[in-house]
C-alpha cells in the first residue's frame, strides 16, 4: 500500500516537474517571438517602413509568350497576336454601371461585350483587371487617352491574344485556353506552380492546350522594380527574363482533317485516322464542332447556350468520349479470336438458317438477312457480315475468354493517347457485370456480344487503334497527337513520345487470313463493295451498324425527331493500301443507317485524298451537282 | 414552485461545467480574430458573418463536449483510436482526392478528414494507456506508445499532409514526455533524430524541401513561397511599436499579402497593431495556456492530467508555429492561428479541445490531497 502511495506521490512530483519544464519552454519560445518582433518592429522598423510606404520594391512578373501549335507540315493552328484592350478593375470603382455607361460614350461597347463582361465578373475577384473591350483600334486608344483622367480604375493594356486562325477546324484536338478560374488556381497551387502563373490570365482548358499546358506556357520571369507610393515604377533593380513556351508540333495533317470534316457535311459523327506504322494520329474528327476563339476571353451567354443546349452536343468530343456499340466492325477481331483459340479454323463452316438459338432455348437471335446466308465459312462470315456465325462463335468462346482476347486490342480501357479526358468504353465480362450491376451474366448476353451489341461500347479512337493494330500485323502502338516539342528560342526539336509498342500474341497466318477477309469486304460481293468501286488502290475494311437502343419518353411525342435520332449508327473501320498500309481509320456516322452506304464512302474520300491527293468536294460537285440537294 | 427550482438546478449544473477563465481568454481571442478579419478581408461583412457562424457551431459542439466526463473518455479511448486508424486506412484505400492530397472520407453527403479526429483520439488513447500501466512503466511501454503514435502519423504523412502529421505526433510526444519518458531515452532519441535528419531530408518531396530552403533564403523564390515570407516580414516590420492602426495597414490592403484572412492573418494584425498589439496577443495566449497547464496540474487522475497537458501544449504549438512562420523564423506549413484565423474546421478542433479541458476541470478533486 504505502509503496504504491509513495510511487504515486513520486509520479505526481515528476509530472509537476515536467509540466514546469514545458511551461519554461513555452515562456522561452514566446520570448524568442517577442525578440524577433522587437527586431523587426523596433530596430529594423525604419527599414521596413521605407520598403512599405515610401519606396516599395514590387516584383513584377514577366509573362512568357505562349507556344504555337502547328500541324505536321508546319501549318499554324494556334498563335498569338498583340492588341490593345480596355480593362476595368471593379474593386477600384465606386459605381461600376455608371463607369461603363460613361465609357461607352468614349469607346463603343456592344451589348455582347457587356454580357461577356458580366459573365467574367461572376467568376473573378474584385481586384482582377477585366477586359471590357478587346482589340481597340488606334483612334479608340487615342480617344480614351484624352479622357483617361475621368476614369480611375480603367486602363488600356497591350496584350498578347491567343488565336485559332482556322476557326473550328480540329477544335476538338486543339481545345482552347480560357481565363484562370478558382478551380484552376487551386490545381496550380496543389502542383506548386501558382508562382509561375503570376501575371498570367489564361490557361489551357481543353484538348492539347490543356494536356500540353506545361510546355506551351513557358516560365514566368520577374523584374524587381522600385516604385513610389502611387505604385509608379521608379527604376528596375533586377530582371530575369521569361522563357517562352515551347511550340507543339502535332501529328495531325490539317489538310486531311479538313477533307474529313467536310465529308461529314451536316451529319453528326466522328473519325479517327492513324498511321499504323507509328501510332501517329493523322486526323481526329468530331462533328459538329465549335469555334474555340469564342472561349478565350469568356464566351457570351447566347453563344454558350447555343453550344451547351444543342441536341447535337458540339462540345462533346465524340472521337475520345463517344461510346458506341461497335456492332459488326468487331467481327474481324472475333474471327481472329476464333482462330487463335482454335475454336474455329479457316474452313469451319455453318449452315445459316437466318437465326441462332441457344440449346434448349426458344429465343431466336436473328441474322440481319431474313432466311439466312446458306453455307458460310469463316472468310465469308466477315465478307457478308453473317450474324448467325458469330452468335455461335461467341457462345463457344464464352464471354470471359472473349473479353480477355479483346482487351489485348485495347477495348474496355483508354488507349493512353496524349490528350486529356479520354473515355475507356465498356468491354463486358462476368466480372464487369457483377461490379457494375451486381448481377450474374446470362448466356444470351454472350451471344449478342458476338456481334458487338449489348453492353459493349467502344470509342471511335479505340476502334481506329484496334484497326491499326490489325493493319500492323498485331503490333500494338499507343496512339499520340504530338510529334515534337520545339523550344521556341533555340528551335531545337525534341521528340516527345516514344510510342509504347507491344507485339500481341497472335499468329502471322491468322492475321493474314483476317486481313484477306477484310480486303474481300471491299471487293464485289462484300458489304463495302460499292464504296470501293473504281478505287485506284486496294483497301480493306469492315462495315458495322449499331442499334440505338431505348427511346426516351420525353421525346416520344415528336415522331419525326424520334425517327431521325433513333436511326442506327453507321460504322466503318478500314485501312489502306491493303498491302503495307499507311493509314487506318474508324468512322461513325450517327443515325446514318448502314455502315456500307453511309460510313464507308467517308473512308473512301479520306483514302482518296491521303493516297492520291484527290479533294472530294470539287470532283463530286462536277459529277453530281444534284446530289447536294438530295442530301 | 418546484419547477423553477428544478430549472435553476439544471441551469446551474449546465453552466457549472464551463470554466470562466478559459471562456474569457478564448472569447477575447475570437473577438480579436473577428476584428482583424474585418480589416484583412477588405471590410467584407459576409466573411465576418461566416466566421461568426463558424464560432457558433464550434460553441454548440463545445457545449456537448463539456458534458462528456473524463471517465467516459477513458472508456471510449480504444474504440475511438481504432476507429480513427481504420478511417485513416480507409482514406488511403478509397479516400477522395482534393487538391492532389488524399485526405477526405465521404459517407453519404458528409465528408470529413479523419486526421482531424486523430488530433484527439491519439492523446486520449495514450493517456488511457499510461493510466492503465501506471506505476509500472518500463522501456517496453514506451515502445508500445511510440507505435501508437507512429501508426496514425505514418498514415497521415502518406496523404500527404506533413503539417498535420507533425502536429499529431507532437501531441503524442508531449504526452510521452509528461508520462515520464526517461531522460536517457529522451537524449537518445534526440541524438537519433539528429542523425536521421539527412535520411528524412532524402525522403521529403521536392516542394517540401523547397519550403525549408526558402526559409533559409527567401530571396531565392521571390514569386512563390519566399514572396509570402518577404511580404509578411515587411508588413510586421513596418507596423512599428504601435502599428498603423486598425484598417490602415497598407501592405495587407494593397494585395501584397497572400492568404491574409487565414494562415497569414497575424501579419495583418502585426502591421495594424504593432509590437504593442503583438505582445498583448502573446499575453492572452500565455494566460490561456497557463490556465490549461493549471487544469492539468489540478486534474484528478493520471489520465486527465496527461490529456490536459497534451492538449494545452499542442495548442501552444499551433500558436507558436503559426506566429513563427509568419514572422519568418519557422518554415511555412499550413497551420492556422488558433481562434483567430478564418476557417471552420480549425475553430471546431480547438473548441473541442477547450471543451475537454473544461470537463477535466469540472471533475477535479474538490479537496487537494
Amino acid at each position: 500500500m504505502s509503496v504504491a502511495l509513495r510511487d504515486r506521490l513520486q509520479e505526481t512530483r515528476e509530472f509537476r516537474l515536467r509540466l514546469g519544464l514545458i511551461a519554461a519552454f513555452i515562456v522561452i519560445a514566446f520570448a524568442v517571438l517577442a525578440a524577433r518582433w522587437a527586431y523587426l518592429q523596433v530596430s529594423q522598423h525604419a527599414h521596413y517602413q521605407t520598403l512599405a510606404e515610401n519606396n516599395r520594391i514590387s516584383i513584377v512578373p514577366i509573362v512568357p509568350n505562349r507556344g504555337l501549335i502547328l500541324d505536321r507540315n508546319g501549318i499554324v493552328l494556334a498563335d498569338n497576336y498583340s492588341a490593345y484592350t480596355l480593362e476595368v478593375t471593379p474593386g477600384k470603382l465606386r459605381n461600376l454601371d455608371a463607369t461603363i455607361a460613361a465609357l461607352s460614350e468614349v469607346v463603343e461597347i456592344t451589348p455582347r461585350d457587356r454580357k461577356r463582361f458580366s459573365k467574367l465578373l461572376e467568376d473573378s475577384h474584385s481586384f482582377d483587371s477585366l477586359p471590357i473591350r478587346l482589340r481597340l483600334n488606334d483612334e479608340e486608344v487615342a480617344r480614351f487617352a484624352v479622357n483617361r483622367y475621368r476614369f480611375p480604375g480603367v486602363e488600356i493594356n497591350a496584350r498578347l491574344f491567343r488565336r485559332y486562325p482556322l476557326g473550328q477546324r480540329a477544335a476538338h484536338v486543339l481545345g482552347y485556353i480560357g481565363r484562370i478560374n478558382d478551380k484552376d488556381l487551386q490545381d496550380l497551387e496543389t502542383r506548386e506552380e501558382s508562382s509561375n502563373y503570376r501575371g498570367s490570365d489564361h490557361i489551357g482548358k481543353v484538348g492539347i492546350e490543356k494536356s500540353y499546358e506545361k510546355q506551351l506556357h513557358g516560365v514566368t520571369g520577374f523584374e524587381e522594380v522600385e516604385t513610389d507610393a502611387g505604385g509608379r515604377a521608379l527604376r528596375s533593380l533586377k530582371r530575369n527574363e521569361a522563357t517562352s513556351g515551347s511550340d507543339v508540333v502535332l501529328t495531325i495533317d490539317i489538310k486531311l482533317q479538313e477533307v474529313a470534316e467536310n465529308v461529314f457535311a451536316e451529319r453528326r459523327g466522328a473519325l479517327v485516322a492513324i498511321d499504323p506504322r507509328n501510332g501517329e494520329v493523322l486526323a481526329l474528327v468530331s462533328v459538329p464542332t465549335y469555334d474555340p476563339n469564342l472561349f478565350i476571353d469568356g464566351i457570351d451567354q447566347a453563344n454558350w447556350d447555343a453550344l451547351n443546349n444543342s441536341p447535337d452536343t458540339p462540345l462533346t468530343n465524340r472521337a475520345l468520349r463517344g461510346a458506341y456499340p461497335p456492332g459488326s466492325t468487331i467481327k474481324p477481331f472475333m474471327a481472329l479470336a476464333g482462330l487463335t483459340t482454335g475454336k474455329r479454323g479457316p474452313s469451319s463452316a455453318i449452315h445459316d438458317p437466318g437465326f441462332f438459338s441457344l440449346p434448349g432455348g426458344s429465343h431466336r437471335y436473328r441474322d440481319w438477312k431474313a432466311g439466312g446466308h446458306g453455307v458460310v465459312d469463316l472468310k465469308k462470315s466477315v465478307v457478308i457480315s453473317c450474324d448467325t456465325y458469330y452468335y455461335g462463335l461467341a457462345r463457344d468462346l464464352e464471354i470471359d475468354a472473349l473479353a480477355e482476347f479483346m482487351a489485348q486490342f485495347g477495348f474496355g480501357r483508354p488507349t493512353g493517347i496524349d490528350i486529356e479526358n479520354e473515355a475507356g468504353g465498356v468491354l463486358p465480362s462476368r466480372e464487369w457485370k457483377r461490379k457494375r450491376f451486381k448481377q450474374v451474366w446470362y448466356p444470351g448476353e454472350t451471344v449478342i456480344a458476338g456481334i458487338g451489341q449489348g453492353y459493349w461500347q467502344a470509342t471511335p479512337l479505340q476502334l481506329a487503334h484496334a484497326t491499326a493494330t490489325i493493319a500492323n500485323d498485331g503490333l500494338l502502338i499507343r496512339p499520340h497527337l504530338v510529334r515534337a516539342i520545339r523550344a521556341s528560342a533555340s528551335g531545337a526539336e525534341q521528340q516527345t513520345i516514344k510510342p509504347l509498342a507491344t507485339q500481341l500474341n497472335v499468329r502471322a497466318d491468322h492475321i493474314a487470313f483476317v486481313k484477306d477477309a477484310m480486303h474481300a469486304v471491299t471487293l464485289p460481293g462484300g458489304t463495302a463493295a460499292r464504296a470501293a468501286d473504281k478505287a485506284e488502290y486496294a483497301f480493306a475494311g469492315k462495315t458495322g451498324t449499331a442499334q440505338v437502343i431505348g427511346i426516351k419518353q420525353s421525346e416520344k411525342y415528336d415522331e419525326k425527331k424520334v425517327a431521325e435520332r433513333h436511326r442506327d449508327h453507321a460504322l466503318f473501320i478500314a485501312y489502306a493500301p491493303a498491302q503495307n498500309p499507311t493509314i487506318a481509320l474508324a468512322v461513325i456516322v450517327e443515325n446514318g443507317g448502314h455502315g456500307g452506304s453511309t460510313a464507308a464512302p467517308v473512308a473512301r474520300a479520306i483514302f482518296d485524298y491521303y493516297l492520291l491527293g484527290k479533294v472530294p468536294g470539287a470532283a463530286q460537285a462536277e459529277e453530281e451537282p444534284e446530289d447536294a440537294e438530295h442530301d | 414552485m418546484p419547477n423553477t427550482i428544478n430549472i435553476g438546478y439544471w441551469v446551474n449544473r449546465f453552466l457549472g461545467r464551463f470554466d470562466g477563465w478559459l471562456l474569457a481568454f478564448s472569447g477575447a481571442l475570437a473577438v480579436l480574430g473577428l476584428v482583424v478579419l474585418y480589416s484583412a478581408s477588405g471590410q467584407d461583412m459576409d466573411r465576418v458573418g461566416d466566421q461568426l457562424r463558424n464560432i457558433a457551431i464550434a460553441l454548440l459542439v463545445m457545449c456537448v463536449v463539456v458534458h462528456l466526463s473524463p471517465k467516459w473518455l477513458e472508456q471510449i479511448a480504444v474504440p475511438l483510436y481504432v476507429l480513427g486508424v481504420l478511417m485513416l486506412i480507409a482514406v488511403a484505400l478509397f479516400g477522395q482526392v482534393r487538391l492532389g492530397a488524399r485526405r477526405w472520407l465521404s459517407v453519404g453527403p458528409i465528408s470529413f478528414q479523419p486526421s482531424e479526429l486523430m488530433k484527439f483520439a491519439l492523446p486520449i488513447m495514450l493517456a488511457w494507456y499510461f493510466q492503465k500501466r501506471e506505476g509500472r512503466l518500463h522501456f517496453f511501454d514506451f515502445c508500445v506508445a511510440a507505435l501508437i503514435v507512429a501508426i496514425p502519423a505514418a498514415l497521415i504523412v502518406r496523404q500527404p499532409d506533413l503539417g498535420t502529421a507533425l502536429l499529431v505526433s507532437a501531441s503524442g510526444i508531449y504526452l510521452l514526455f509528461l508520462a515520464g519518458l526517461s531522460w536517457k531515452l529522451i537524449i537518445g532519441m534526440g541524438v537519433l533524430a539528429g542523425a536521421s535528419l539527412p535520411l528524412a531530408w532524402s525522403m521529403l518531396h521536392d516542394y517540401q524541401r523547397q519550403r525549408v530552403l526558402t526559409l533559409l533564403d527567401p530571396a531565392q523564390d521571390p514569386l512563390g513561397a519566399g514572396y509570402h515570407i518577404i511580404q509578411a516580414t515587411i508588413a510586421i516590420g513596418s507596423g512599428g511599436s504601435v502599428g498603423k492602426g486598425w484598417l490602415h495597414g497598407t501592405q495587407a490592403h494593397l494585395d501584397f499579402l497572400p492568404e491574409r484572412t487565414t494562415d497569414f492573418i497575424f501579419a495583418v494584425f502585426g502591421e495594424e497593431f504593432g509590437l504593442a498589439g503583438n505582445l498583448s496577443l502573446l499575453v492572452v495566449y500565455l494566460c490561456l495556456i497557463g490556465r490549461g497547464l493549471y487544469i492539468a496540474l489540478r486534474a484528478a487522475t493520471p489520465f486527465s492530467r496527461l490529456l490536459a497537458g497534451s492538449i494545452t501544449t499542442t495548442f501552444f504549438t499551433y500558436a507558436f508555429v503559426n506566429m513563427g512562420m509568419v514572422s519568418g523564423i519557422l518554415p511555412v506549413v499550413g497551420v492556422p492561428l488558433p481562434l483567430v484565423s478564418y476557417g471552420g474546421s480549425s475553430m471546431l478542433t480547438i473548441m473541442i479541445g477547450l471543451g475537454i479541458l473544461m470537463s477535466i476541470h469540472a471533475h477535479r478533486p474538490l479537496v487537494q490531497g
